[in-house]
């Protein structure tokens, strides 16, 4: 079965609601009038990147009319768009939200906020506290939602494919360092080859929706990308500008490539998840679980005292 | 055997596309413009490479008819500047004008009873000299904006800046800095790629503020051992130590260490003295183009 997918690479416009509600409207039109099932925008495609202060005068409630109005007439079309989220509690986050028909199907809140080099993001909103795959139905059964640095940790999309997502939405606004010079095209390097090692390691497929245009200094670099759950490119945006690109991903080639190489059914998550308590508790200096460290074939050596790992507490 | 064998390569000066620069300071400005609501630029044609290359990225943002080059000579000035000035506003066929700043800088200079010319003037009465140029300049240059209906294009590169070469509230002052972040040996790439007259790229840089000055000169250094230092000292974060394993002088890369940080205080806004909740540039914090701050039309 046929799925297609639309990534509409846009430049929203800092700090203006309003406009943007209106660009992301006419361009979704555009896209759905082409026939996608799918429209990825960027990450704050409803309020641009650079916010500071302005982030608790564009920032809405997930259920604001404005947000669910977004493709509320095309029923059958699931729309992915950035957002600044006012949660329940007055947290301020960087969110995406998954529309379908007027409704909220899915939200994602950026659990990784980057505040080093050129980022400052983790001053001026709250990282969110859930990585979760959300159900959509079928072909595709479930979509795992994240925003641009999330995609850096990951942890994060390899939970969401055991979580059950058959599609990874990556909504990015990903400035440009470094452009033209050999540097710059490796960091754009970077992103490709993560996508393309996810896609494979996950056999699942990705659309990254990455952001185009200038705020203050800043340039971003667009290329847009939709990859097959090989690692293949199924669709591909320029740099730097405005586009709206469709590819189509067929349900069949997933699946024959999950029987192909089967790696993400052969997961052992009860492996991950011992070590990983072990590695936490290890690491804040509490008490860690009990051992469990059998494998079938009688206890496990002794680990030399010396060789014991340092405790490190690390600040909350 | 166990001899370093000395290093063959120093480190490599920062390399990038000129096209693709060029096409994202070009679209930096149009955003600009978008933002602020201007439509016009103006800029202080020298002569020199870094101003003839704003000019050419001005005119590719706004086009030539909304570009205000204005030349600004001293009568100490050279007569190849006023040349090479001309050259840039034929090639790009934009608007000009010229304002001798003689009738107003010499007087200045002769109230505040300085060392006038003619006299061996010392490295401080130099400067003076010159910061009153750049500043007189500036004057000028903003009124012109005014008259234009133009936003003030800096003509600033990355290797003055990191250095402090330049004039505060003079020569650095302007609403947006397109070269700001080249520095001059990948502007030079810039500005064939533009195609800037090849007599612009090719002559020593110079702040022309006596005859015979040159940047080289008075920095004492070349821009490519200045700008190879620069990239490994600030945008690669090398050490001091490892730059000079790598080949570099030490006397080079300890003055290039010393001078960038000495001149932070050019980079940057003043220290405001916190007393209230919200403080400008501390906690009141927003993005220079926002809601509200383009000008009504």
């Amino acid at each position: 079965m046929e799925v297609r997918i639309a990534l509409a690479q846009l430049a929203p416009h800092l700090g203006e609601l309003d406009a943007n509600l209106e660009l992301v409207t006419a361009r979704l039109a555009e896209a759905t009038a082409d026939g996608a099932d799918i429209v990825v925008f960027p990450e704050l495609a409803l309020t641009g990147y650079l916010l500071q202060d302005l982030v608790p005068e564009v920032a809405i409630r997930a259920d604001d009319p404005r947000l669910l109005g977004i493709g509320a007439d095309a029923p059958d079309v699931m729309v992915a768009v950035g957002f600044v989220e006012e949660t329940r509690t007055r947290r301020f986050c960087n969110s995406v939200a998954l529309l379908r028909g007027g409704r909220l199907i899915g939200l994602h809140r950026k659990v990784y906020l980057p505040t080093y080099g050129l980022f400052d993001e983790g001053r001026f909103t709250r990282a969110g506290h859930q990585i979760r795959a959300t159900e959509v139905g079928d072909p595709l059964h479930k979509v795992g939602l994240s925003v641009c640095e999330d995609f850096w940790h990951p942890f994060l999309p390899m939970l969401q494919v055991q979580d059950g997502a058959l599609l990874l939405i990556n909504v990015a606004a990903g400035p440009a360092r470094a452009p033209g010079s050999a540097a710059g095209l490796a960091a754009i390097g970077g992103w490709h080859k993560m996508q393309e090692t996810y896609a494979l390691l996950g056999t699942v497929a990705i659309a990254f929706c990455n952001r185009v245009g200038n705020e203050e200094g800043l340039t971003f670099w667009g290329g847009s990308r939709l990859l097959g759950p090989d690692g293949s490119v199924l669709a591909e945006a320029p740099l730097y500008e405005e586009a709206m690109v469709m590819g189509v991903l067929e349900t069949d080639d997933l699946r024959m490539q999950r029987y192909n190489l089967p790696v993400v059914g052969d997961e052992r998550l009860e492996l991950v998840r011992r070590e990983v308590d072990r590695i936490i508790a290890d690491r804040a200096g509490i008490a860690p679980p009990p051992d469990q460290a059998s494998d079938g074939e009688g206890d496990a050596p002794a680990v030399p005292a010396a060789r014991q790992p340092e405790r490190e507490v690390e600040p909350a | 055997m166990n001899a370093r064998p000395a290093p063959v390569e120093l480190p490599p000066l920062p390399v990038i596309d000129p096209g693709t620069t060029a096409d994202l300071i070009v679209a930096f400005i149009r955003s600009q413009m978008a933002q602020t609501g201007f439509a016009r630029l103006v800029v202080a044609l020298s002569g020199g490479v870094d101003s003839a290359t704003v000019a050419f990225l001005a005119t590719r943002a706004v086009g030539a008819e909304n570009l205000l080059a204005v030349r600004l000579p001293y009568r100490a000035s050279s007569a190849d500047s006023e040349t090479d000035a001309l050259r840039v506003v034929q090639a790009l066929g934009c608007p000009t004008g010229i304002v001798d700043i003689t009738p107003m800088v010499d007087p200045l200079l002769a109230l505040m009873g300085d060392a006038q010319e003619g006299d061996a003037l010392d490295a401080a009465a130099q400067v003076r000299r010159g910061n009153v140029m750049a500043r007189q300049r500036m004057i000028v240059l903003y009124d012109k904006s005014v008259e234009f209906d133009g936003l003030v294009a800096g003509t600033s590169n990355k290797s003055e800046a990191l250095l402090g070469y330049g004039t505060q509230y003079g020569d650095m002052a302007a609403a947006l800095m397109p070269i700001g972040d080249l520095y001059k040996t990948q502007l030079r790439a810039v500005a064939e790629h533009l195609g800037v007259p090849a007599e612009i790229v090719a002559k020593p840089p110079s702040a022309d503020l006596w005859p015979g000055q040159t940047d080289e000169g008075e920095l004492g250094r070349t821009y490519e051992d200045l700008d190879r230092t620069l990239f490994a000292l600030v945008d690669r974060r090398w050490t001091v130590d490892r730059c000079v394993a790598a080949g570099l002088e030490a006397d080079l890369v300890e003055w290039v260490a010393a001078r960038v940080a000495r001149m932070e205080y050019k980079r940057q806004m003043p220290p405001v003295a916190k007393i209230s909740l919200r403080t400008p540039g501390i906690d009141h914090l927003y993005p220079r183009r926002r809601p509200g701050s383009r000008r009504a039309t």
